[in-house]
């Protein structure tokens, strides 16, 4: 039973990434139609700016869980000023291939400085240790990690349905013209967005740092995976996505626990859920029909 | 789906109008001439190439005719292409290693091989459009890059596939420079073949269902069915290039199946110009002979080349080489009138 209870654990804390960068994914897609293929790019940032500040400038991780954020927050916000403001008016396969140009640049450059090996990220003394349960014994770290990411996730699902903000931002979502129609600048809130979303990429890359490998690689493959989550829970829809990336970090770890026999099997299985789901609803478990094609 | 309906002008799928519609256009000389300076180029080019680069070109214009059939004529951007290129190279190489038969068989295995698995994915994936296309194709390569990985068995792994044969009746093809002459008939068969899809009336309403979905519907035709004809072929030819790719290399890495190679595959075809069929072959050419280049005089963040390309293609020059000198050309055309 505690083997169980500590997969699922992991499970959710590993789910919580992939909530964290779906919902980044899911803002800034349903205020810009960009789906940004350089989040995971931005997550790495996040995890290789806590390392350096925190190597090369002994800047302790709380403050960079402040700074990697806003810091990214505001390139995010001059990058959707400079270029993809330029494409949100074209097909959003642009913005998709333009973000994915900048994903190599930005790739590239880590690696031209640091190289490509891993670097070890020291978990914050006050998070190293274990809590008991009762169950097992709960790492910390991971435990903070998870209440954090939850925490988070309820703060932006309060921000978008309790405050004026995010009334705009959701009708803008649903329907630009009418929104406009009614008086609401919605192009005033686009950029702002943008950078939130790249933010809370940058955040999840921070959190990530004393836990994962920290590599100009990490965000690439993770990336491709968010990209699934958000086909299966819906794009278009905030909650889906967010459930549906606690759901496939659950699905991932049972899978790796209870299929470790069919390596192929459990490498691959956010993949063979997603081909179900595309069988079964292939809007996504909580996405609306789109116009038929 | 909003990528269907309130993009007004400037769509990938449309670098209205094509430029292959403006050579179609063009007086029958030209033509012509266009088709035998092509010709002429593949038959010069290993005489001013490293003969090496210039197999590698050639197989590379397959697969980006082969996106590009996708992309440019049925509106399709898939971001998973090299699950089709990197399945048929590995079972190229399985089947020159193991049965030891003349490399072209091999390569037509690997290419079925590629329209095989090309049937699932791309049942799933024409379930969806736009932008959610390209995420869904992306995701199943990825899976078959994991698999693969995992495979070891067969894929040996991290090591790759070592020691392809280039078997062809024991003739000598350890020089490339002759490697290139015997693939070259391959390659022109798989470009024409592609040609002929686009013109044949199983093109059109490809065309026709890029343009107007509904309408096609409307008119009766099967629109899933008539994508997953395209997606399966485009998967053949795509499968053509990454068999030859495999024995011109005599080598299969991993690499072959990754996300790059989908997502370089892609900027090729837009370098070129969406649409315009032979973009692809010109941009081919010029980001192969780029990056050896470039790993030749040692600069070793390929990325940050090919990443600044797409993004210098896709903010200033989006219709392509193609594209825009046939842009240019019928603008001429035009005052001469």
């Amino acid at each position: 039973m505690s083997g169980f209870a500590q997969n699922t654990f992991n499970g959710l804390v590993s789910g919580a990434f992939y909530a964290l960068l779906a919902l980044g994914l899911a803002v800034i897609f349903g205020m810009l139609r960009v789906v940004n293929f350089a989040h995971g790019a931005f997550y790495m940032l996040g995890a290789f700016g806590a390392y350096v500040l925190l190597t090369e400038a002994g800047v302790p991780f709380w403050a960079a869980l402040v700074i990697m954020p806003v810091g990214l927050g505001l390139l995010g916000m001059a990058l959707e000023r400079a270029v993809i403001h330029r494409l949100t008016r074209l097909d959003p396969l642009y913005n998709f291939l333009l973000t994915f140009g900048l994903t190599l640049i930005l790739q590239d450059l880590v690696k031209l400085r640091y190289g490509v090996q891993s670097s070890p990220y020291a978990t914050p003394s006050l998070l190293s240790g274990t809590v008991n349960f009762g169950l097992f014994d709960f790492p910390t770290y991971r435990v903070f990690i998870l209440g954090f990411a939850v925490l988070l996730c309820v703060a932006v699902w309060w921000v978008l349905t309790r405050t004026r903000i995010g009334m705009v931002v959701r009708a803008a979502t649903e329907r630009p013209d009418l929104t406009r129609a009614f008086g609401i600048d919605v192009g005033r809130w686009v950029t702002p967005v943008f950078g939130f979303g790249i933010g809370l990429a940058g955040l999840a890359g921070v959190l990530a740092a004393p836990m994962r490998a920290v590599n100009p690689l990490m965000g690439a493959d993770l990336i491709i995976v968010v990209f699934a989550v958000v086909v299966i829970g819906g794009l278009g829809s905030i909650f889906g996505s967010v459930a549906a990336g606690f759901g496939i970090g659950l699905v991932q770890a049972w899978g790796e626990a209870y299929l470790s026999n069919f390596p192929i099997v459990s490498q691959t299985i956010v993949f063979i859920v997603m081909a179900v789901v595309l069988l079964w609803r292939p809007a996504g478990l909580f996405g609306r029909e789109e116009a038929p094609a | 789906m909003t990528s269907t309906v309130d993009t007004p002008a400037d769509t990938p799928k449309a670098a209205t109008p094509s430029g292959l519609v403006a050579v179609a256009r063009a007086p029958g000389w030209v033509r012509y001439a266009l088709l035998a300076l092509g010709l002429a180029a593949a038959a010069w080019l290993p005489n001013g190439l490293y003969p090496a680069v210039a197999v590698d070109i050639l197989c590379w214009a397959l697969f980006a005719v082969a996106v590009d059939l996708l992309l440019g004529f049925t509106g399709l951007m898939s971001f998973g292409h090299a699950a089709f290129w990197g399945t048929s190279a590995y079972v190229t190489g399985l089947v020159a290693i193991h049965a030891g038969l003349p490399f072209p068989l091999a390569v037509l295995a690997g290419a079925l091989a590629a329209a095989v698995l090309a049937v699932p994915i791309g049942y799933l994936a024409v379930k969806r459009t736009g932008i959610y296309f390209a995420m869904v194709t992306l995701a199943f390569a990825q899976m078959v890059y994991y698999v693969a990985n995992e495979w070891r068995s067969v894929t040996q792994g991290e090591n790759g596939l070592q020691g392809v044969p280039r078997e062809l009746f024991g003739w000598d093809l350890t020089d490339d420079y002759y490697f290139y002459y015997a693939i070259l008939p391959i390659v022109l068969l798989g470009l024409a073949a592609a040609w002929r899809i686009v013109h044949s009336p199983f093109g059109r309403v490809l065309v026709g269902i890029r343009d107007n979905p509904a309408r096609a519907r409307a008119l009766g035709y099967p629109v899933h069915r008539y994508k997953l004809t395209a997606f399966v072929l485009s998967g053949f030819i795509a499968g053509l290039g990454g068999g030859l790719f495999a024995v011109g290399h005599r080598f299969v890495s991993l690499d072959v199946l990754h996300w790059t190679t989908s997502g370089k595959a892609v900027i090729v075809v837009v370098l070129g110009g969406i649409g315009t069929l032979w973009g692809g072959v010109l941009g081919a050419g010029i980001v192969v002979r780029l990056e050896d280049w470039l790993s030749f005089s040692g600069f070793e963040a390929i990325g940050l080349v090919t990443g600044g390309i797409f993004v210098l293609v896709v903010v200033l020059f989006r219709r392509g080489i193609w594209g825009s000198a046939s842009a240019l050309a019928r603008r001429l055309a035009a005052r001469r009138r």
